[in-house]
């Protein structure tokens, strides 16, 4: 859902942002470039952490389409944050196989260690969480994934999640 | 033990690497397509072999590939699913992780084939981690001239990118992907047109999946009719299987067609059996969407004989007593497993995952939902079950693309066996909350007696 106070943010492109946006549009036809707004979209999020309005412009001004085309491919995928997030997001997946081997009990875990609910950000900025549905690691689950490079984290227990939190806290990331 | 067809050097060290592909045969059939094979002999091939499309549907590739309308001065295109996100399945995930040169060599041939000068292979945004593997391997494909500019001095030209989606299991059926990769919403066309006529761009376009591409590379290798002799019937060659839920030894196995579903869930080779000593009581075979079914109808068909993992004899039966091959997504349940939590779990995620196009499914798929999750809740109704069929059937064959129906079947078929666990949950309300109803009769192997009583 868009919000109204995002919609002031601003942000400035980097010009290695807009050399890989450069980039990615080569690999289509003449005309065509309306394809890259998937790959776009995400160098945008790994570059700020979410999709902001005011950046979603920007795209559609580099790709010479309409805001409202960008603005209806970010709200209908699901990868895509359309509001401020944690810098690290927790996506646990919750669909069937992972939840028979107890997708559930690491979400509520996850809730706990962190203190707070679903799709809200911890007060120092580090962390947000929430459930996804099914990342295609069924023989692994539990699993969880980190953006923006979207590092799995297979086989979950209580005590690799605790482990997982305390060593991003420190600044320690696989 | 079967034979590995795609999987068997998978345990090499550093066959991710070109090098190393390329020491154990890879490559080799862009060199035998390219130099000594027309397109035409190469579908004619694929063909022979039987393939059957490996996603979901299962319908046969050759036959796929020779509906490729070829007018001239129009480009055409071979676009790779690899948006793989059925719950249940992660095979092409293992493929493109850890050998990424087996889905490039057979795009390569399957691109030569179909006349394709710019391919595409369209992962789901979650696989970041493969993307970037893909990309490595393309880039090395590339400097050793496999790809690119007059590939092994053929003449034959191709580019070959990696797209990522957006996280929306949608993109998964064939113009949903087309429609994304074109950069818009993931809704699903109206076919006619096929994308064979009309694809990507208004163009003819194949779309396969990840493992019916790697699929091609044994068959230019080998022959379509030695191919063909592996598997049983109609389902020929060697299939990817994800085993995943409560199986003591989850993971991707490569099997023959027609190899007895009790050897796969029971044999060290494979599953090894249910983890933690526990019974067996239900199985999902080929993906979230498939009809789920009892312990007793999953090994035995209706009519005593062993069931096969294979096309026909998962499907023997129908819907009324059997299931479908699917994507090859293998979910196993153990006897502490709730079925009507595990039907809610599913409806919510076609719910969430519909793409709001057709009001049956949107609408639909919401209601289901509700529903479900007022039976797991102890708050359902002895009408609920009914009510849930009768909306499953008013999803099912109304909607544009096949979601519907799947968002449909695993409900009905839920009911259809396990109704008396529905129907518990119903007059055991609050009892259904703090635990689960068990094993009843349909356990492998059955529960004694006195268990029952």
């Amino acid at each position: 859902m868009l919000r109204v106070e995002d919609a002031q943010v601003s942000v400035e492109f980097s010009p290695e942002l807009l050399n890989k946006m450069a980039d990615t549009v080569t690999r289509y036809p003449e005309g065509k470039q309306k394809s890259a707004l998937l790959p776009i979209l995400h160098y945008v999020q790994a570059e700020f952490g979410w999709v902001s309005p005011n950046a979603m412009d920007q795209v559609a001004a580099f790709l010479k389409i309409q805001p409202i085309e960008v603005y209806e491919v970010a709200t209908f995928y699901t990868m895509y944050l359309l509001r401020p997030s944690g810098k690290y997001v927790l996506e646990v997946c919750r669909t069937g196989p992972c939840g028979v081997v107890g997708a559930d009990k690491i979400m509520d875990h996850i809730e706990k260690t962190l203190g707070v609910p679903e799709g809200t950000v911890t007060p120092d900025g580090l962390f947000s969480w929430r459930g996804v549905e099914c990342l295609a690691a069924c023989g692994f689950g539990p699993v969880l994934q980190i953006g923006p490079e979207y590092t799995f984290y297979e086989n979950l227990t209580e005590a690799s999640v605790d482990k997982l939190i305390g060593d991003l806290r420190k600044g320690i990331k696989e | 033990m079967g034979r590995k067809l795609l999987l068997e050097h998978i345990n090499v060290p550093g066959i991710n690497t070109f090098d190393v592909y390329r020491s154990k045969g890879g490559y080799a059939s862009v060199e035998k397509a390219l130099k000594t094979m027309s397109p035409e002999e190469i579908v004619e091939e694929v063909k022979k072999s039987g393939l059957r499309g490996r996603g979901g549907a299962g319908f046969p590739t050759g036959m796929k590939w020779s509906f490729l309308a070829k007018p001239e001065g129009v480009e055409r295109y071979l676009v790779c699913n690899a948006d793989e996100s059925e719950p249940g399945t992660f095979k092409d995930r293992y493929l493109m992780t850890y050998i990424p040169h087996l889905l490039i060599e057979g795009m390569i041939v399957a691109s030569f084939a179909l006349g394709a000068k710019t391919s595409y292979i369209y992962v789901r945004g979650e696989m970041m981690p493969q993307i970037r593997i893909l990309e490595r391997a393309i880039a090395e494909a590339k400097a050793k001239g496999f790809l690119g500019k007059n590939i092994l001095g053929s003449g034959y030209d191709l580019e070959l990118y990696v797209q990522p989606g957006g996280g929306a299991y949608i993109c998964g059926e064939e113009t949903a992907l087309l429609e994304s990769l074109e950069g818009k919403r993931g809704n699903p066309r109206i076919k006619p047109p096929f994308p064979a006529i009309a694809g990507l761009y208004g163009c003819p376009t194949v779309v396969n999946n990840v493992e019916s591409i790697a699929a091609v590379v044994p068959i230019i290798n080998e022959g379509g009719e030695e191919y063909s002799k592996l598997g049983i019937g109609r389902s020929t060659g060697t299939k990817l299987i994800s085993a995943g839920g409560n199986v003591k030894k989850p993971g991707v196995y490569e099997i023959d067609l027609g190899l007895p579903v009790e050897e796969f869930l029971y044999s060290d080779e494979y599953c090894g059996g249910i983890a933690n000593g526990k019974r067996l009581k239900a199985v999902v075979a080929g993906g979230s969407s498939v009809p789920i079914l009892p312990a007793n109808l999953f090994l035995k068909t209706i009519n005593n004989e062993p069931r096969l993992m294979s096309y026909e004899s998962l499907s023997d039966g129908g819907f009324v007593s059997g299931t479908m091959m699917g994507s090859g997504g293998f979910i196993a349940y153990d006897e502490d497993q709730c079925i009507v939590r595990n039907t809610w779990n599913f409806t919510r995620f076609y719910h969430h995952e519909s793409c709001g196009q057709c009001s049956p499914c949107r609408e639909g798929t919401g209601w289901m939902e509700k529903v479900l999750h007022r039976l797991e809740h102890g708050h359902g109704r002895m009408s609920d079950m009914d009510l849930l069929v009768d909306v499953s059937k008013k999803i099912e064959g109304n909607t544009i693309c096949p979601l519907g129906d799947a968002a449909a079947w695993p409900v009905a078929s839920a009911i259809r066996h396990f109704r008396d666990e529905f129907e518990w949950h119903v007059t055991h309300g609050a009892e259904a909350v703090t635990r689960n109803f068990g094993l009843a009769h349909y356990a492998d192997p059955l529960p004694k007696p006195e268990v029952l009583a």
